[in-house]
Order: structure tokens, then sequence, then C-alpha cells
């Protein structure tokens, strides 16, 4: 029963991955969009390190999240489309299972790249020294955070035309905790306080989604894409 | 799910139209009450309540800003109980329900900013401020935004109910996270500038019409809802036997106030 239960997250897990590594590019284009945005910043703002210093914390995180919502759009789509989202609601299995191992798959490639490029971009806008360490721990939770909450909105506008603005205005709302402790935890190491209290939060708000998204996830599945 | 086809149409049949003739009979009583009360509290606070030491008459605005903000935030429950009862027992009633909540509360929670707004001009010098509550309204109208979209999104009515009720519910676990976490937001970047009047602080003489003006505005959104509910049955339910001989028997009258 328990080998049952693990093989529908991991072969669905399994499947997204190779999927995109077949298809590269697609992958690359959430790491593109972020470094390219933040290039913006300093044309945009200023080109004083002293002055971006101040707001490239929040700048990053703000362009994470865009990153992450471009590509959550695609999350259910490609599935909806060729019909294999209407195999994975007929699979014995309980839903949320394989809904879980699409969105940890999705997190692979979008969330983690993000994480990993981050510090480039911290570079590049001035970040200060102490909060390297902090950018990358709470990118890393937070994107999570971000593909599970993204993943609901996906879910309930995947038979939609239209879906990917709507399912921007249906999460970008939901966001808003994580960019908040997200920024705090590198803003807090910047000024020398304890980082660790909003990144515990982060934590708290990623155990959340693990626990509730995908069960919001598959019973909006069953909604729309039977529709 | 087609095993519960005989009891969607159960509630198809039942329920709405119960709900229609029900409230039918309890419209003219609530419309007057809700007018009596609503007038009564009105003259009571803008022209008899005492004028605050501090900001004279411009407090006045909280007799349209408190409840209004009230019912914003009651009525996001509402519509996501309403979607939820909806969901678990299958009630087409509910669902219009939800539906027929999401503009009432949307247009209070714009009421609420808007009202906060012109009060804070002459009180705090701006229109606007990224004061916590406020900042939480705002997610508030975004969130009962999503909610509608979503809804208008979907032509089956059916996906856009169970669609809407799902974000919905999403919602009602989101809004105390996302309220604590602006809270937690505001009070780490806290300009020294600006204080809200504490509301416990009120004389009774002030408080008392602004009592009178929430269990008002209880009324109206009541109302408001029961009218909304029954324009959206009467438009979900048109081919139904009931809702045709309605309309054949008050052929060129309104059917959305008609009882």
């Amino acid at each position: 029963m328990a080998r049952q239960m693990n093989s529908g997250f991991s072969a669905w897990l399994r499947r997204d991955l190779l999927l995109a590594y077949r298809r590269r590019g697609e992958v690359a284009s959430p790491v593109l969009f972020f470094v390219m945005v933040s290039t913006l910043i300093p044309l945009g703002l200023t080109p004083e390190s002293a002055r971006l210093a101040e707001v490239a914390a929040g700048m990053i995180w703000v362009i994470a999240l865009l990153a992450t919502l471009l590509s959550v759009d695609g999350l259910f789509a490609s599935d909806y489309q060729d019909g294999s989202l209407e195999q994975m609601l007929l699979t014995p299995q309980l839903l949320p299972l394989p809904v879980l191992g699409k969105i940890t798959a999705h997190w692979l490639t979008t969330g983690l790249p993000l994480t990993l490029v981050s510090p480039l971009l911290g570079l590049m806008l001035s970040l200060p020294g102490a909060g390297y360490i902090p950018l990358i721990c709470s990118l890393a939770l937070g994107t999570a955070c971000l593909s599970f909450l993204g993943a609901v909105g996906a879910a309930l506008t995947v038979s939609l035309r239209k879906g990917g603005l709507l399912l921007t205005l249906l999460v970008m709302p939901l966001y808003m905790p994580v960019v908040i402790f997200g920024t705090a935890t590198v803003n807090y190491a910047i000024d020398g306080f304890n980082w660790l209290p909003p990144l515990a939060i982060l934590g708290a708000l990623f155990a959340a989604a693990v626990a509730l998204c995908p069960l919001a996830v598959a019973g909006a599945l069953r909604v729309t894409a039977s529709n | 799910m087609k095993v519960f086809s005989n009891w969607q149409w159960f509630h198809r049949l039942g329920s709405p139209r119960w709900f229609y003739q029900t409230t039918g009979r309890w419209l003219p009583w609530l419309s007057v009450a809700t007018l009596l009360v609503l007038i009564i509290g009105l003259v009571w606070g803008l022209a008899y309540a005492p004028a605050d030491a501090k900001q004279g008459n411009s407090f006045r605005i909280i007799y349209i800003h408190v409840p209004a903000s009230f019912l914003a935030l009651a009525g996001y429950y509402i519509m996501a109980i309403a979607g939820a009862v909806g969901l678990i027992w299958r009630m087409k009633l509910s669902f219009m329900v939800m539906k027929a909540a999401a503009p009432i509360g949307a247009v209070l929670t714009f009421i609420a900013l808007f009202t906060g707004a012109v009060w804070g001009k002459p009180t705090w010098g701006t229109y606007w401020v990224w004061d916590a509550r406020i900042t939480s309204m705002l997610i508030l109208l975004f969130l009962y935004a999503g909610v509608m979209s979503l809804q208008y999104a979907y032509h089956s009515v059916d996906a856009a109910s169970k669609a809407g009720a799902i974000l919905a519910l999403v919602g009602t676990v989101n809004i105390p996270i996302i309220y604590k976490s602006v809270d937690w937001w505001y009070t780490l970047h806290q300009p020294a500038t600006i204080k809200l009047t504490s509301a416990p602080s009120m004389h009774p003489d002030m408080f008392q019409p602004l009592l009178v003006m929430i269990l008002g505005f209880y009324l109206f959104y009541a109302l408001v809802l029961i009218l909304n509910t029954r324009s959206e049955i009467l438009r979900r339910e048109r081919k139904t036997g009931w809702v045709r001989e309605l309309a054949q028997s008050k052929s060129g009258f309104d059917a959305r106030a008609g009882d």
C-alpha cells in the first residue's frame, strides 16, 4: 500500500522532470526572465550601488515571484491539452500524491534554478554581503511556497482559454505573506538582526502549503478538468 | 458524480424555489426595517452625535466606514461558507448565495477603502498610507476580485460555482495569515508620524449611533444579498416551470423586485 501510494508521487515527479529535461529551453526561460528584469532595475531606478542595495532584497524577491507566476501557468496546461491530466484524474492513487509530484518537479525546474541564480543578481544589485545566505535560504523555501500556491491557481484556470492573466489575479494576493517574510529574512540579516525567525515562519508557511495545497489542487482539478 | 444526480435534481427543483417564495414574504418587512435603522443611525450619527474634539466633524465618516469594513470582512466569510456548503452538500442555492455575495462584499470593501481615504486627507494629510489595516483591506479587495473574475471566466455554471467556492475557501485559510503578516510587516516599518485613533476610548454618545449603523449595515447586507440571490435564482432557473409561470403572471413587471 505504501509503495503504491509512493509510486503516484515518484512516477509523476520522474515524468515531469524527464519532460522538462527534453524541453530545456522552457526551463531556462524563467531564469532568463529573472536576470533580464533585474537588469531593468538599475536602468529604471538608479545605478548608484548605495540606493540599489536598499531595494535589492525586495526587488529580487518580487522578480522571483513574477518569474514563478509566469511559469506556473504551464503546470497543468500541456497535460490538459494532451489528455494526460484526464489519466492522472483516473489513477487509483490518491490524487494529491501525483499533484505533489508535479509541484515538486515544478519547484525543481523553476524555484531551484532561481534560487541558484539569485546570488548573481544580488551581486549585480549590490546586495550587502550579509544578505546572500539568507537570500538563498529564503528563496529556496519561499519559491516552494509560491509553486504550491500557484498550483492552486493553475488548477482553477487550467481549462480556460485565457487562464494565464486570470491566474496571476487569483494567486497574487495569496503570495503576499511569502514576499513579506522572504524580504524580511534578507533585510534582517543585512541590518544585523537574527534572521532565523522570519525564515522559520516561511518554513511554517511551506509546511502548511505542502499539507493543504495538494488537496485544494486535487479538488480544483476534479472540477475544472472534467469541464 | 453521476451517482448524485438525483440529489442535484432535488435541490435544483426544491430549494431555490422555496427560498424565492419565502424571502418574497420577508422582503417588505426587511426593507422597512433596514430603511428605518439606517435613517435613525445616519441622522443620529451625522446630526446629533457630538463633534470630535480633535477631528471636528470629519470623524463622522466612521458611521459609514466602520460598518462597511465590518461587513466587507464578514461578507468574505459568508461567501466562503456558502461556497463550502455548496461543495459539501451539492446545493445549488448555496452557490447562488455565494455568487450573489461576492460583488456586495467587493463594493463594501471599496466603500471602506474610499471612505478611509476621504477621512485620511483632513486627518493624516494624505489620501493613502501603507498602513496595516488599509493594506489588508486592499488585499481583501483583490481576493474578492479574484473570486468574481474566476466565476465570470467559466461558461459552465457548475464549474464556475465550484471553482469559485474552492478559491473562496483557499482565501479563507489565507486571510488570517495575510492579515497577521501584513500587521507584522507594518509594525516592522511603522512610520512614527501616523497614529490611528483608538476606537475603545470613544464616548458613548458617539458609540451608540455607530452600533445602530452597524446593525443597519447588517440588515442592509441581508437585504441586498437576498435581492441579489433572487435575481441569480431567476437567471439560473429561467428554464424551469415555476419561473416561467412567474414571468407570465407578472409580464412587464420587474421580476427582481417582484412579489
